[in-house]
């Protein structure tokens, strides 16, 4: 756009929103350059904050007139880079879309606006004796509408499901600016899984405005288990075990030695420090299951060679158990100046081989790497330390995630098991996909976004894109020229 | 039976009819016939492209060619104590693992377990332009790309002909339990309500003919200890109950009439429909065998929050699902578009226009 179109946009935009409802200067956008992955950062061309659906359905119909990219944000904790702003984009901002509309205690169902806290559900459905499952790391800050756009997981997705197991309904704002509503509190609705193409969409189909999800009753007993293992690979079989043995608990998490001390220092939560490796498994259900299943998933665990095994007495140390976990990035983050978490989901049989694979990585790359992850879904969260401040660290970081995530692939699993492509993981679409899936993805896209305006440049790479990277790594990510430098 | 990989020329079958711009109905085990608008079409079948291509027990995931037949994944599932947790009916012996999903149906424990789609981890399916496509995976959590292979469960074979999935599945659940309680049809409703409101193993719920019934499924004690929690009477007379429900076979589904599903929330209260009714699914599933016009069916139930689907019988050349609004319409017409841009996959099965 010309400076006389960007104002004619302004005052479009402006008209529409309340007071203070769109930031333009430069002191007022920079707060919003970044989500949680900092590593990543656009100043955004404006900021709009609306908190009224049709003015969010105005906002998209005028972008689409102007064609000005719009790029949809709610708390920005995502891991992705999938809320960085655009550098000619709208970053359309849905934090004051705050407010819990209604809870349903007969039909167990909550109906929110985006913007409200993933926590706050389950914390006001309690007094029902109800609570929403999906539990993501940040579920103190993080939102539900970004919960939806990234399909968020958690440490309970095991058995209580992600968030595209436990949404109902949205409603949804296409980039023209017509609202639809898409599933129902009924159980299905007819025609295409709307919403399950919508859950996880990473903000490329539409502005999600209003959801609606379920809720379930909370366990009446929970337990947990804290195994110590001096073996990373008998700890990584033990999991397999557990499963084998009929028991999906509740949730079931792994950490290596790195992790187990950062957290011991950070929070003081047990564990032992001279263990190479922990498992803690929750398991839930009613009184007399829970017993059983304690005895039967102890007993697997010392089996399978867990020098230890812990069972949390009372709610104050099952909590205690959880915090370690609960607080293990934050953790990491105080031994190192940077880190950078890793998301790739593999086979859980893989999980041994893939973490003495990620090991030697960490030597040959000169880099840290702390384990703490669900290692019950396989989901693998490798935090590679870093520092910024050195020249090229970042830059040998990336490309050891890179290798990482392929690794992954390689062993059967996924690139991303809960935190999105986003801008981070775009070239490691080109290893996961062929290009005639990554084609119909454009298609999909296209059926909803006909103009591309919605979050430009995120989640599915072009095919130019993909013939460069896959260029820049041939032969099973050895590259060519390697005396070259990479920046 | 023979695992056969029949890839190949099924991909060649769909090539050739995107050239020439021919229709094709797309067939397994032909068991599910009744089911949507009438086929039309050459027919494509791909019963043959069966077996199981993946299973290991301790991952909780199943590969399957889509032609492999339901009893024969569920056999193999069950040797290892495992099972499909939605428990999708097969209506006939015949029934393939890619009709299940492109029907994409569900049985008594939908609501207490989760739907068909919610296990579906990948599919493999040829898009109308011949293309051969993965989507998905065989890990739990995976949130790369579209979830494209969700979008196959119940498209009705409309946007590609599904050549394998994968399935999270389940331990079998150790032990079951069946209990009754005479009622009325709103103390019913409120019944089931509250009971799925309580951290209780419930897994199955159907009301019919003045009786409720709930299934409680898991460990052993953890059953027992949910019985004396709900109190109701043992029911240890008619162990096929929830398998008769799911597949039809119970005496309710012998009517000659149009049969109705109805989907609405599980909060809605009776629904002033007169004729025969089967309430299941804690509510959200009720099925009404009746000859009302269709649109007298679907404005009480579209009131209610939810939606009618002419399942069995009836006039089959109108609309068998319940019609959108011009919105969702539209995006219904372009997702067809951007899968299969002649329309010749099963063209006009899921609605006239798709």
């Amino acid at each position: 756009m010309n400076r006389s179109q960007t104002s004619g946009f302004f005052k479009a935009i402006g008209r529409v929103l309340p007071r203070q409802g769109l930031l333009t200067t430069e002191e007022e956008r920079r707060p919003y350059e970044c989500d949680g992955l900092s590593g990543y950062r656009e100043l955004p061309l404006a900021v709009a904050l609306p908190d009224q659906v049709e003015q969010v359905q105005k906002i998209l119909s005028i972008c689409a007139e102007y064609e000005v990219p719009v790029v949809a944000r709610g708390a920005g904790t995502g891991l992705s880079g999938g809320a960085t702003p655009h550098r000619e984009g709208l970053l359309l901002c849905m934090t004051r879309f705050d407010r819990i509309i209604d809870i349903d205690p007969v039909g167990r169902t909550a109906r929110v606006q985006p913007g409200v806290r993933n926590l706050l559900i389950s914390e006001t459905a309690g007094r029902y004796g109800l609570y929403y499952a999906p539990d993501p790391s940040s579920q103190i800050a993080c939102s539900i509408g970004g919960n939806v756009a990234e399909n968020a997981g958690g440490v309970h997705c095991l058995k209580y499901g992600l968030t595209v197991h436990n949404v109902l309904r949205l409603e949804v704002v296409l980039m023209g600016g017509e609202r639809v509503i898409i599933g129902s509190e009924a159980l299905d609705t007819p025609g295409y899984d709307l919403l399950a193409l919508l859950t996880g969409s990473e903000g490329m189909l539409g502005v999600v405005t209003e959801i609606t999800v379920r809720l379930l009753p909370v366990p009446s007993t929970a337990r947990a288990l804290l195994a110590s293992f001096n073996d990373v690979e008998v700890a990584a079989d033990a999991v397999a075990r557990v499963i084998g043995a009929g028991v999906i608990p509740a949730g079931l998490e792994m950490m290596d030695n790195l992790a187990i001390r950062a957290a011991e220092d950070f929070v003081q939560a047990g564990y032992p420090r001279d263990a190479a490796a922990i498992l803690i498994c929750e398991l839930d259900g009613t009184q007399a299951e829970v017993d059983r299943q304690v005895e039967l998933v102890s007993s697997v665990l010392r089996e399978q060679g867990a020098t230890a095994v812990r069972v949390s007495s009372d709610e104050t140390e099952r909590l205690k158990f959880w915090s370690g976990r609960k607080n293990a990035f934050p953790a990491v983050g105080r031994i190192s100046p940077d880190y950078y978490c890793i998301d790739g989901t593999i086979p859980r049989r893989q999980i041994g081989r893939v973490l003495r694979r990620i090991a030697e990585l960490s030597k040959d790359y000169d880099l840290r790497v702390a384990n703490v992850f669900h290692a019950g879904d396989g989901n693998l969260h490798p935090l590679i330390l870093y520092d910024s401040s050195k020249t090229g660290e970042f830059e040998r970081t990336e490309e050891l995630g890179g290798s990482i995530l392929s690794l992954c692939v390689e062993a059967g699993g996924t690139i991303t098991g809960e935190h999105g492509v986003g801008l981070e993981k775009i070239d490691q679409m080109c290893v996961q996909f062929e290009s005639c899936a990554l084609e119909q993805f454009h298609q999909i896209k296209s059926a909803f976004d006909p103009n591309g305006l919605l979050n430009p440049g995120k989640a599915v790479p072009t095919l130019a894109r993909c013939i460069e990277f896959n260029a820049r790594h041939v032969h099973g990510g050895e590259l060519p020229f390697p005396e070259l430098e990479r920046f | 039976m023979s695992a056969l990989d029949r890839c190949d020329s099924i991909v060649a079958a769909v090539t050739e009819a995107a050239e020439r711009e021919t229709a094709l109905q797309i067939v397994g085990g032909d068991t599910k016939s009744f089911y949507g608008r009438q086929p039309e079409g050459a027919l494509l079948s791909v019963g043959e492209h069966r077996g199981l291509t993946h299973y290991d027990p301790t991952e909780l995931v199943v590969s399957a060619r889509a032609g492999t037949q339901l009893s024969e994944l569920c056999t193999a599932l069950a040797n290892e104590r495992q099972m499909l947790p939605f428990e999708p009916p097969g209506f006939g012996d015949q029934a393939t693992v890619g009709g299940t999903v492109a029907c994409g149906f569900s049985g008594p424990a939908r609501p207490y377990r989760g739907s068909l789609r919610d296990y579906v981890l990948g599919v493999s399916v040829v898009n109308g332009r011949g293309e051969h496509l993965q989507f998905g995976g065989r890990v739990i959590k995976n949130v790369a790309g579209y979830d494209a292979s969700r979008l196959m469960a119940g498209a009705m074979g409309t946007l590609g002909v599904i050549l394998d999935v994968s399935f999270k599945v389940l331990p079998i659940p150790e032990a079951e339990c069946t209990l009754s309680f005479e009622s009325g049809e709103r103390e019913a409703l409120r019944r089931m309500n509250e009971a799925a409101a309580l951290p209780l193993p419930i897994t199955g719920s159907c009301y019919y003919d003045g009786i409720l019934k709930l299934r409680l499924s898991g460990s052993a004690v953890g059953v027992s200890a949910a019985t004396a929690n709900l109190g109701g009477v043992v029911d240890s007379l008619n162990n096929r109950l929830w398998e008769e429900l799911a597949e039809h076979q119970h005496p309710y589904y012998g009517s000659p009439l149009p049969l109705w599903r109805l989907s609405v929330p599980a909060a809605a209260g009776p629904l002033d429909l007169p004729g025969d009714s089967l309430i299941e699914w804690g509510g959200c599933q009720r099925w009404l065998c009746s000859e009302l016009p269709a649109e007298h069916i679907r404005e009480a139930v579209r009131a209610a929050g939810g939606h009618a689907t002419l399942f069995r019988g009836g006039d089959r050349s109108g609309q068998t699902f319940q019609p959108h609004d011009p919105v969702l319409h539209r995006l219904h017409l372009r997702l067809k578009q951007a899968f299969d841009p002649h329309r010749i996959l099963n063209p006009g099965r899921l609605y006239p226009e798709l």
